[in-house]
């Protein structure tokens, strides 16, 4: 337990300085962005000469990034994000409202990709037939040589839901490891012995085949859903689906650094606390298998 | 049998790849007119004589634009893979090499920039830079941002194989009769990291075409009237049904086929490697 502990105090330090890091260049890149030092509120020509000075004085206050930096994570801890640029919004209600869709469209996609790839990879290492191989690794490799985008536009035509195009981005990156995993661990003595003792199939998979794939297993689940949020840029950008991904490229587009440095911090604590959780649960199951 | 299949299909995927490669640097006499010349008399024109591949909706030449956008991906994208390459033996390899201190703030930068989705990332970075640039330009900015920030991965890859060189005999050795770091990384690491370097080329070519290709529709990629394989496939938005216009798709086609050679061509190379 004193391992687990560890292992999750080092995490949490690490996923902290990562997202402080991150925020750290994040700064640096809103900060020395071009037209950083300007701003449309000095061509509004309702505004007073002493006006325009305040807001040219309250922006020479940021130039340092340093206090730029501070100023941004202390107003960040009292839950003040900023106002979008672009949208003219606070980027916490902004995320407020698309966060739940994304979540469930990223959720959705994880799902339907494992049911595709564990279906298949276990199909692959139950039937052991060479051709059955040779197809689904040419379905997978066809969705890994085409564009995430592509996908998305793809789903749209063919009026299909978005998660199943993050099915298809993720399915793919999914289904090589778990086939090869599993064609691994089927060739192992202990459960080459167990099914030349006539067991079952679906005991030797619970009994013998998912604890010793179990770990890697989760290693890739961490991956897969930062492979998940990545493709949920394309999908809901190009499926016109309000979720973070469409906000991301929106601000993108726009040129919203603010708002686009809080979804990318936001995503990598995100992506950290998956692959984190993934290493905490892997840690436990192969502390109880030893 | 299995293996002869194989290796007919990795001929197939040399030749293919030597093939798209060859057109593209032939575009300039195969067509002569170029990739940004108008036929408004002839916007959005299915298949012709003249148009083999129609035109699109301001009636430039589709087939030609596909040539030089090939031209444009197929050169650039190994330019980019060429600097992450670089960047990751750079940083990755003298990381590993060094040890201590070192590879831990190498490996703690790299998991910083691998914790950001690959796509935010790069969105991120190009919002920064400016959006109405010249043509040219953004060419240029795109691939040079996947080179300058598709090392991550492969630096991980480095830092671990040179960190297993770093206690062997043979680099012991050298280090015993005298031979100062830098010439020692350079003379006797290097050339044995040169099978990753390779593998991690290779790798890096399919990724950044597909990411420039993700950057093109989502129109953060090469600007008009610049042709590449992300703003070609920008007309796909417009498409009605896949059967009604199958020419459209050509060149999705074209990169299907050019990134499933070049995994060919990967999985070849990690058989070398090992």
């Amino acid at each position: 337990m004193t391992g687990l502990g560890a292992r999750i105090a080092r995490h949490a330090i690490a996923l902290l300085a990562i997202v402080l890091l991150g925020g750290l260049l994040s700064a640096i890149l809103v900060r020395y962005a071009p037209g950083f030092d300007t701003d449309e509120q000095e061509l509004d020509p309702l505004l007073s000469h002493s006006s325009i000075q305040a807001v040219r004085q309250a922006r020479a206050a940021q130039r340092d990034v340093l206090h730029f930096y501070f100023d941004s994570l202390d107003h960040a801890l009292h839950g003040d994000l900023g106002t979008s640029v672009s949208l003219g919004q606070p980027v916490g209600t902004l995320l407020e409202e698309r966060i739940p869709l994304t979540l469930r469209l990223v959720g959705m996609g994880l799902l339907l990709s494992w049911t595709f790839a564990m279906s298949l990879a276990l199909s692959a290492a139950w039937l052991q037939n060479s051709g059955f191989d040779a197809l689904t690794t040419f379905v997978s490799g066809t969705f890994l040589c085409l564009p995430a985008a592509v996908l998305a536009l793809l789903s749209v035509l063919w009026n299909v839901p978005g998660a199943l195009a993050i099915a298809l981005i993720v399915f793919p990156r999914v289904y090589r490891y778990a086939r090869n995993l599993l064609a691994k661990a089927y060739t192992q003595t202990h459960i080459v012995t167990a099914r030349a003792k006539g067991l079952g199939e679906l005991r030797i998979l619970f009994w013998h085949v998912i604890p010793v794939v179990a770990p890697h297993m989760l290693a890739i689940a961490g991956v897969s859903v930062s492979i998940a949020v990545g493709a949920a840029i394309p999908v809901e950008a190009v499926c016109g689906l309000a979720g973070v991904g469409q906000l991301a490229w929106q601000a993108a587009l726009a040129r919203d650094l603010p708002l686009l440095m809080n979804i990318t911090i936001l995503v990598t604590a995100l992506t950290l606390f998956a692959n984190f959780s993934a290493d905490v649960v892997g840690h436990m199951l192969r502390g109880q298998k030893a | 049998m299995t293996i002869r299949r194989t290796n007919l299909l990795r001929w197939l995927a040399y030749v293919l790849l030597l093939l798209v490669v060859g057109m593209s640097l032939a575009a300039n006499w195969v067509a002569p007119a170029g990739y940004a010349k108008q036929y408004r008399e002839a916007a959005d024109a299915p298949p012709s004589h003249q148009h083999w591949l129609g035109t699109d909706e301001i009636g430039r030449d589709r087939f030609a634009r596909v040539l030089y956008g090939t031209r444009i991906s197929l050169l650039l994208a190994p330019a980019a893979a060429l600097l992450s390459t670089l960047m990751a033996a750079l940083i990755g390899g003298l990381a590993g090499y060094l040890g201590g201190a070192w590879q831990r703030a190498a490996m703690a930068v790299t998991d910083l920039f691998l914790s950001l989705p690959w796509l935010f990332l790069l969105i991120t970075v190009r919002a920064v830079m400016p959006l109405n640039v010249s043509p040219l330009f953004s060419v240029i900015m795109t691939f040079l941002m996947l080179g300058l920030l598709g090392w991550t991965s492969a630096a991980r890859v480095l830092c671990a194989s040179a960190n297993s060189l770093r206690d062997c005999d043979f680099v012991r050795q050298a280090r015993a009769s005298g031979i100062r770091s830098p010439r020692l990384f350079w003379i006797h690491v290097l050339p044995n990291l040169k099978p990753v370097l390779l593998a991690q080329f290779w790798i890096s070519i399919p990724a950044f075409i597909l990411t420039e290709a993700n950057l093109g529709i989502l129109g953060l990629g090469v600007s008009e009237p610049m042709p590449s394989w992300g703003s070609l496939l920008k007309e796909l938005e417009g498409l009605v049904s896949v059967g009604a216009e199958p020419w459209k798709l050509v060149p999705l086609l074209l990169l299907v086929l050019v990134v499933t050679s070049f995994q060919l061509v990967l999985s070849n190379e990690e058989q070398l490697t090992a």
